[in-house]
């Protein structure tokens, strides 16, 4: 086992045990935060940080091959597809109305407001007529 | 050994996120929690197929990515208008009150 060996050996344990940290700390804070909006955070720890720990742990220890490939092309769906979700979750959230807890203060868009702009903007549905 | 240790902490991840998807008092808490497990499946599946020295299954882990990110809009969609796609069949309230 040369000195390159043992340098990717230790980088792989160090990436996969920070990226097992990290997913435990999002799923405690998912379970431990009071509201919805301060979740938000704790899961985009587990999509973003322990997501590519974990990933680049099982690349290094893949080496140069073909599943050294898929798994590049599963953090690439994983990071495009992630935060697209987590945004669409979030608006829903905004559109129905909940508000981060503690904030008293009157909003400057109340929620009737969001949901009649989001119900103006034509529904892809009906925008096209079938041209039957 | 390597591969144990993710494998146990993520399931350790998959449970305290089952928690929260039970006792979540909004369902947009119960999506948000949704999507994070989405996420620890496909590396569950991944980490298994390496532990088990069969990395096959990161074509499993691949799928399930995608369906995971489908799965995820169709919900919201779905709690949004009551309806996926076709919204022929549905009575709209507002027009109907008209």
């Amino acid at each position: 086992m040369g000195i390159f060996d043992t340098i990717i050996y230790v980088l792989s344990w160090v990436s996969i045990l920070s990226g097992s940290a990290f997913l435990i700390i999002g799923a405690a804070g998912i379970i431990r935060f009071p509201d919805f909006w301060s979740r938000l955070h704790a899961a985009s720890v587990i999509d973003s940080a322990g997501m590519a720990l974990l990933l680049l742990g099982m690349m290094l220890q893949a080496g140069l091959t073909l599943i050294t490939v898929k798994l590049f092309f599963i953090g690439l769906f994983l990071i495009i597809t992630g935060p697209t979700s987590t945004h669409a979750v979030a608006n829903a959230a905004l559109v129905s109305g909940s508000r981060p807890l503690g904030d008293d203060s009157s909003p400057t868009i109340t929620p009737e407001q969001v949901a009649e702009a989001v119900t103006q903007t034509p529904d892809p549905i009906e925008e096209e007529p079938s041209k039957l | 050994m390597m591969f144990a240790v993710a494998v146990l902490s993520l399931f350790i991840a998959m449970v305290l996120l089952l928690v929260r998807l039970i006792a979540g008092p909004t369902v947009y808490d119960r999506v948000l929690a949704v999507n994070a497990f989405g996420t620890c499946t496909v590396l569950f599946i991944g980490a298994t197929g390496f532990l088990f020295e069969r990395p096959e299954f990161l074509d499993i882990a691949l799928l399930y990515a995608l369906i995971n990110f489908v799965g995820t809009l169709a919900i919201l969609k779905f709690f949004r208008y009551r309806a996926l796609g076709d919204r022929s069949g549905i009575v709209d309230v507002d027009e109907e009150v008209r």
